[in-house]
């Protein structure tokens, strides 16, 4: 791939280097292609051919339970021209949207306090231990939950003893939303973390000593200066919760379900591979455009403020 | 000043809360699976093996967990391969496309794996490599180089360029410099990438589950025992998993943070 390789060292002219350089010439070396080519072609191979793939698939139509080559759009107008298909879509984006505001909101106050107030070591042991959930089992942590929240659960026998419930916390979209956030929370705290730490702190003391109460200092002057941190926060929540299957179908009861039940659904009962990948397109070109959308939204004009 | 200190306490509080519902379903998996009652809620019933006893004697279980310990294996090593290359060749090089290859580098994570799984699932089963254990391999490190990327570029940026400059001006070939300067300095990184790569692996369900066919991965079979009654046998796999995972990843992360001695001195202006 470093077809025109040049040392990016030998342009920040590292001492000496210009002749090596010269003596390595301009063209992709061996050294260069083997470090540079194994990735390129995994991914080019195994990452973008399947998606390339997946829409192509998307045309085809199933023959005698087979999917067959074809350039038919029987699968997209099926779909896009059902109204459950709608409700299903509008569902799942709201459900995103959901989660995305409420994990945004109850991570602000854990990142602020990370950023502004604990001691570095107090900060370095939070992102220590946020980071470890976000690799371990979500299946089980969503599986615990549903264990927890149940009916005769941990939580309404603890609430009963105290004369209240008992409520239903699963099959719902309260069910829903835990386990969403069960997913997203540690990564948004984390994101926001970071974008508050980069927010210079000359902007805070200046807000200080201009008599800015603590509340209007967060509101006019902290979260329009990390806004971009945040947003990209909120937008890896929606992908996330937007295109989760586990949360839905454990703690919601997959009843109304969201599209990537509907995509399980149909691969699986139906082996209609087609139709699951226009669900997979239809569902590929949201996300795109809601991060399109998010990243104008955060480089937009109200981020600076003068 | 004092009401502000109580909102900082009050902030605390909340912090604990937050940091509560995290842990939450992490710590209760653990009770849970040494607590006698099928259905457990409180107060808690006595403590009992019984639910571990019951997953070792059952026969599925072991082929699961034996394809999932080869995949995790194999994942870390191609992806931290592949990614440590790609690292490097952003680190070094500038090239035409060069934001085409970052983005097939990094992307994959941030596609829901739903729609991963299912273009695996096309794709290879077009090509004929689908539902064998190498299709699962495939596909995760796919998913996994990203994460060895990302951990061995952020690695490369704080090293000082010069150091590699000074290698070749001395003689040492390309070769040799990647051998004795980069993959010294970098081997905090690689450590981290091999273990993350292996948690990430490891816990995979969504992509394993389009594309694994009979060779099911353990995660794969957690998943369809939800499908089953309700068991603390779920917890007990669930928790040795926890472990599995959470003792790689806290691995990952110490890597980062220890440093050797003898490479911080080679860093020189890292010492």
């Amino acid at each position: 791939m470093p077809a025109s390789a040049s040392a990016s060292h030998d342009a920040a002219g590292a001492p000496g280097s210009g002749a090596r350089a010269a003596a390595r010439g301009r063209g992709p070396t061996l050294f260069g292609l083997t470090m540079g080519l194994p990735a390129l072609v995994w991914q080019l191979v195994l990452f973008a051919t399947p998606l390339v793939f997946m829409v192509l698939m998307t045309f085809w139509l199933v023959v005698n339970f087979r999917p067959t080559p074809d350039l038919s759009l029987a699968n997209w107008s099926k779909l896009l021209s059902a109204g459950y298909f709608r409700d299903i879509y509008l569902r799942t984006f709201l459900y995103g949207m959901l989660a995305a505001g409420i994990a945004s909101v109850m991570a602000f106050p854990c990142a602020y306090l990370l950023a502004f107030k604990a001691r570095p070591n107090i900060r370095w042991l939070a992102v220590f231990l946020l980071i470890t959930p976000f690799f371990t089992s979500y299946l089980v942590r969503t599986y615990t939950w549903k264990v927890i929240l149940t009916g005769d659960g941990m939580v309404n026998a603890a609430l009963g003893f105290v004369g209240l419930g008992p409520f239903s916390m699963v099959n719902n979209l309260f069910g829903t939303i835990v386990g969403y956030l069960t997913l997203v929370l540690p990564l948004v705290i984390l994101l926001q973390l970071f974008s508050l730490a980069y927010v210079d702190r000359n902007l805070i003391e200046a807000a200080h000593n201009l008599r800015c109460g603590a509340v209007r200092t967060v509101f006019q002057v902290i979260v329009p200066a990390a806004k971009i941190g945040l947003v990209l926060a909120a937008t890896f929540a929606f992908i996330l919760s937007f295109g989760d299957y586990v949360s839905p179908t454990l703690l919601g009861g997959s009843k109304p379900p969201t599209m990537s039940i509907l995509i399980v659904d149909v691969v699986k009962s139906g082996a209609n591979w087609p139709e699951a990948s226009v669900i997979a397109v239809v569902m590929s070109l949201t996300l795109l455009a809601v991060c399109f959308a998010a990243l104008i939204f955060a480089y937009g004009k109200t981020g600076r403020r003068t | 000043m004092n009401g502000g200190r109580l909102v900082t306490f009050l902030l605390w509080c909340y912090a604990a809360f937050v940091f509560a519902f995290i842990f939450a379903p992490i710590v209760v998996s653990f009770i849970v699976s040494f607590n006698s009652d099928r259905f457990p809620t409180l107060p808690l019933a006595e403590f009992t093996t019984r639910w571990y006893e019951d997953i070792w004697g059952d026969p599925t279980l072991w082929p699961a967990l034996q394809r999932t310990v080869i995949v995790g294996m194999c994942v870390a090593l191609i992806s931290t391969l592949l990614g440590f290359g790609a690292a490097y060749t952003d680190y070094r090089y500038r090239f035409f496309g060069k934001n085409f290859y970052l983005a097939l580098a990094l992307l994959p994570p941030t596609i829901p794996v739903v729609i991963l799984g299912l273009a695996m699932l096309v794709f290879l089963s077009q090509v004929g490599l689908f539902g064998q254990l190498h299709s699962v391999i495939l596909s995760h490190v796919v998913l996994c180089t990203p994460f060895a990327m990302a951990l061995v570029r952020l690695r490369l940026s704080q090293m000082d360029e010069s150091l590699e400059a000074a290698a070749w001006n001395l003689g040492a070939s390309e070769w040799r410099a990647m051998r004795e300067i980069i993959l010294p300095f970098t081997l905090p990184a690689i450590l981290s990438a091999l273990f993350i790569t292996m948690a990430v692996s490891f816990d995979e369900f969504a992509i394993a589950f389009f594309v694994s066919g009979f060779a099911e991965t353990l995660p794969v079979r957690i998943l369809a025992m939800f499908q089953g009654q309700v068991s603390p046998r779920i917890n007990a796999i669930g928790s040795i998993v926890f472990s599995v995972t959470m003792a790689l990843v806290i691995l990952a992360q110490v890597a980062l943070i220890v440093r050797n001695p003898a490479r911080a001195r080679l860093a020189g202006a890292d010492a």
